[in-house]
């Protein structure tokens, strides 16, 4: 057992200790890192791994999260088959969506992908017969066998901790390896035999999904969804996530979204500039710490290594 | 094994390729030379398929590959380096030479697999040969400029290519470099029984290897023959006039 | 069959809309085309202007001609601010990844949205029309305000200095230069350095310009940055990034499709500016004058 699984154990651990405090607040936050988590290793697959910059990810988030929840309420479909539905949708629209975007390159590709989110997000905004529209989908319920904050605490830890292990062993495959080639020189990557539009599209596609999972999850656990989860600020946050935690590791986003999420928790209390803060925190990082948080943390590690 | 036909390419008006066709056989060491901007890279990447020619054909192994996408052309046999130094900077040494044969071994898609265990003792061997092994560690993007272009040989040789396309093996070497490069490139061109097509500035280095010279100019084939009639070559020695060796 | 005046009058609306947005757009665009950066932040710089001509107009409140005076100084203002912002901290972000200074200017649209509102609060606010031009002209038995075609005039003039800037001075064929190859441009000893933050400066103060003059007819609210920037980035899109008249027409066009659009299929018309975006991007990702980026 090498010394990193040994310390993620312990940290799944600590996490599944944390209802114990009884704390609303704790369990509350604790989820919503989870899902934000998720949902920005789903980006960061495309941005750190495939040097994709998709301004448009919040798209597959809103998809999950509306399919999941208008499945649940309005065809009273069961919830394991509704939060099936919502990967599957976040994994056909990356395929959609993909399959454009994936024919232009950098800033063209991140325009379109921040065009079809737009698209998306208007779709929801004006269909109110499906969608309620601006005054949003409300009143969705946990579902009968996870009928308390604690329960769902539970049920979205094991998801995200089964969703992370099948991305980090992705990652760590012959195709994570081809992906992240692609990252360094796509055209060199196509001379050394590889389609690299397919290993694109495919890299799209299961970002895609995790995203929506993770979407189907939020829906859930805020009770209620409105069209601004699709809007290009979402989008624009959990790249921040992704940056802010280090977008060439493989748990920078997770502490990227951890950091963001507490501080926002933590500065709303106090001012309701929040957006002002994180804009400077952004400003800082793109200054001084571009490799993010855990960037930093394994050049000082390298440092101290290396003074013995 | 190649045939170029009556290949045309121009860019928004500017003709970088115009009408060349040449052909090589298998195991032959050809070099195309011409002065800058003759079209030598524009060539390759019509031959490569990374840009599609407005007219001609390209011909690789008896199949016509004129519009085929680059990645099935490699896959058909042809390796090529890159005049700009293209490696996977990020990447250790190793990693770069493990992609390659990923690729070229078809497990690129294998998606639950660790890709420490992948052709370790292949990696090490084309390393050593290459002459990368100590290296094999390196952040490749920190190594020096002649160390990058063997790393550079070493990745497309680790598709195992039966047409191999050096663009300026040599750019920015000093004689030393030069010198060891080039015996590098003999030696294993013999070992595989390789065939060479590369561009070349340095002319002792083409006069030395080359068995057959294409001069290029203005995108237009003008000479083609053995080193000593290129050399003797009225119409080259128009083209290079002024132009040290 | 709707009759032609009021044909004529969304016409006119939807060229003065377009004006807007090209004083936006030809910013974001030579931004882009010379420094290479989507500047997320050119919403914010045009929601500056307004608020800031809001400031000056406050400040000659019994001064006639109140409203040129805020026209003078508050883009003046917004074009300083853009210098200091590219000086001191955009141009130290060059050397890295161009998604830094994206991001960069990603963190400003946060920064200067709160200080706008925390300077001028999260009220509407408005600035009063010009005396001589708050009255309105007949046009084909409707009535269009004469503030509006000063605005359209206004625009094409402005459009038309820069064209002639841009292809009769020396200056001009240096930025058009820079947009083609920016290392060529070094070595021609030009200061490129300088170069960025005068077409920054250039840039902001169209934004501005835009923001002063957006005032008079629409509140000047916090959200007016995040609202303007998309527009602006379909316009380039469609237009054509880093062609100028690819920015005018891109302008045309999306506010004659806003004008239209909004009596034609309202319920839809939200969706068409992104399809148009979209299908643009799709079919020909350089705009219908741009030139395809140099790989």
């Amino acid at each position: 057992m090498t010394k990193q699984n040994l310390a993620l154990l312990i940290l799944i651990f600590l996490l599944a200790l944390l209802p114990l405090t009884e704390s609303r607040f704790y369990i509350f936050l604790g989820t919503d890192i989870l899902i934000m988590g998720l949902f920005a290793v789903s980006l960061n697959l495309l941005l750190g791994y495939t040097g994709l910059v998709s301004f448009g990810q919040a798209a597959f988030f809103g998809i999950g999260a509306y399919t999941c929840a208008l499945l649940m309420k309005k065809a009273s479909v069961a919830f394991p088959f509704a939060f099936i539905a919502a990967g599957i949708s976040g994994a056909l629209g990356a395929l959609i969506i993909g399959f454009f975007c994936i024919r232009l390159t950098k800033i063209y590709f991140s325009m379109l992908t921040l065009a079809f989110s737009q698209i998306v997000w208007a779709i929801v905004f004006k269909w109110n017969s499906l969608t309620g529209g601006d005054t949003g989908l409300i009143g969705i319920n946990f579902p009968q066998f996870l009928d308390s904050s604690t329960r769902f605490y539970y049920f979205t830890l094991g998801i995200v901790v089964v969703s992370l292990f099948l991305t980090r062993k992705v990652v760590d495959s012959p195709f994570g390896r081809i992906l992240t080639t692609i990252r360094e020189n796509p055209e060199r990557t196509e001379f050394i035999g590889i389609n690299v539009k397919l290993f694109q599209l495919i890299a799209f596609m299961i970002s895609g999904a995790f995203a929506a999972i993770s979407g189907a999850l939020f829906g859930i656990f805020n009770h209620s969804l409105f069209p601004d989860l699709l809007y290009w600020p979402q989008s624009a946050e959990v790249l921040i996530m992704c940056l802010l935690g280090g977008m060439y590791s493989f748990f920078g986003p997770l502490v990227g979204a951890g950091i963001i999420l507490y501080l926002r928790m933590f500065v709303t209390s106090y001012t309701q500039y929040w957006p002002l803060i994180m804009g400077t925190i952004l400003a800082l990082l793109l200054f001084f710490f571009p490799g993010g948080v855990v960037g930093f943390l394994k050049t000082r590690r390298i440092f101290s290594r290396g003074a013995r | 094994m190649l045939m170029v036909q009556n290949l045309k390419k121009s860019f928004d008006g500017f003709i970088a390729t115009n009408g060349v066709s040449f052909s090589i056989q298998k195991g032959e060491l050809v070099s195309i030379i011409g002065p800058n901007g003759a079209g030598k890279t524009t060539l390759f990447n019509l031959i490569t398929g990374h840009i599609p020619p407005d007219e001609g054909m390209v011909n690789f192994k008896g199949i016509d590959t004129t519009h085929m996408p680059s990645y099935r052309i490699c896959r058909l046999g042809m390796g090529r380096s890159f005049q700009r130094t293209n490696i996977f900077p990020r990447l250790t040494v190793f990693q770069n030479i493990q992609a390659a044969l990923l690729a070229h071994k078809g497990k690129s898609l294998t998606f639950f697999k660790p890709v420490e265990s992948f052709f370790r003792e292949e990696s090490l061997d084309i390393l050593s040969r290459v002459g990368l092994k100590d290296f094999a560690d390196t952040i490749s993007g920190s190594l020096s400029y002649g160390f990058q272009k063997q790393l550079e040989l070493g990745i497309a040789l680790a598709s195992e290519p039966e047409l191999l396309l050096l663009d300026e093996p040599t750019a920015g070497m000093s004689a030393q470099e030069t010198h060891q490069t080039i015996d590098l490139i003999g030696r294993i061109t013999r070992e595989k029984g390789l065939t060479l097509l590369f561009t070349e500035h340095d002319m002792e280095v083409v006069f030395s290897i080359s068995q057959r010279i294409l001069v290029l100019h203005q995108g237009r084939l003008i000479a083609e023959g053995t080193p000593a009639e290129v050399r003797h070559n009225p119409e080259v020695q128009k083209v290079y006039l002024g132009e040290t060796r | 069959m709707p009759d032609l005046s009021f044909l004529l009058i969304q016409c006119l609306s939807g060229l003065t809309y377009a004006m807007f947005l090209f004083l936006i757009a030809s910013g974001l665009s030579l931004i882009f085309g010379i420094l290479r950066v989507l500047n997320f932040a050119h919403g914010s710089l045009y929601m500056l202007g307004a608020y800031l001509s809001y400031f000056f107009a406050s400040q000659f409140v019994n001064v006639p001609g109140q409203f040129w005076w805020a026209a003078l100084f508050a883009p003046i203002s917004v074009a300083i601010i853009g210098g200091f912002i590219e000086k001191l901290f955009l141009s130290r972000l060059y050397v890295r990844e161009e998604l830094n200074q994206l991001l960069f200017t990603y963190a400003l649209v946060f920064i200067i949205s709160d200080l706008a509102k925390i300077i001028w609060g999260t009220g509407q606010l408005s600035v009063s029309r010009p005396a001589i031009l708050k009255g309105a002209i007949p046009v084909l038995g409707q009535y269009f305000p004469e503030y509006n075609i000063f605005v359209i005039f206004l625009g094409l003039g402005i459009a038309i200095l820069f064209w002639l800037v841009l292809t009769l001075t020396r200056w001009g064929r240096i930025i058009r230069a820079a947009a083609l190859d920016r290392e060529m441009l070094g070595s021609l000893g030009i200061n490129v350095n300088w170069l960025f933050t005068i077409v920054f400066v250039i840039g902001s103060w169209l934004a501005g310009l835009g923001g002063t003059l957006v005032a008079p007819i629409a509140v000047i609210v916090p959200g007016m940055d995040v609202e303007i920037i998309i527009s602006a980035f379909i316009v380039v899109v469609v237009g054509g990034l880093g062609s100028f008249w690819g920015t005018l027409l891109g302008a045309i066009i999306l506010g004659q499709v806003t004008s239209f659009g909004i009596l034609v299929l309202p319920r839809l018309s939200m969706v068409f500016i992104y399809i148009l975006m979209t299908v643009v991007l799709i079919l020909r990702p350089w705009g219908l004058l741009g030139k395809p980026l140099r790989r």
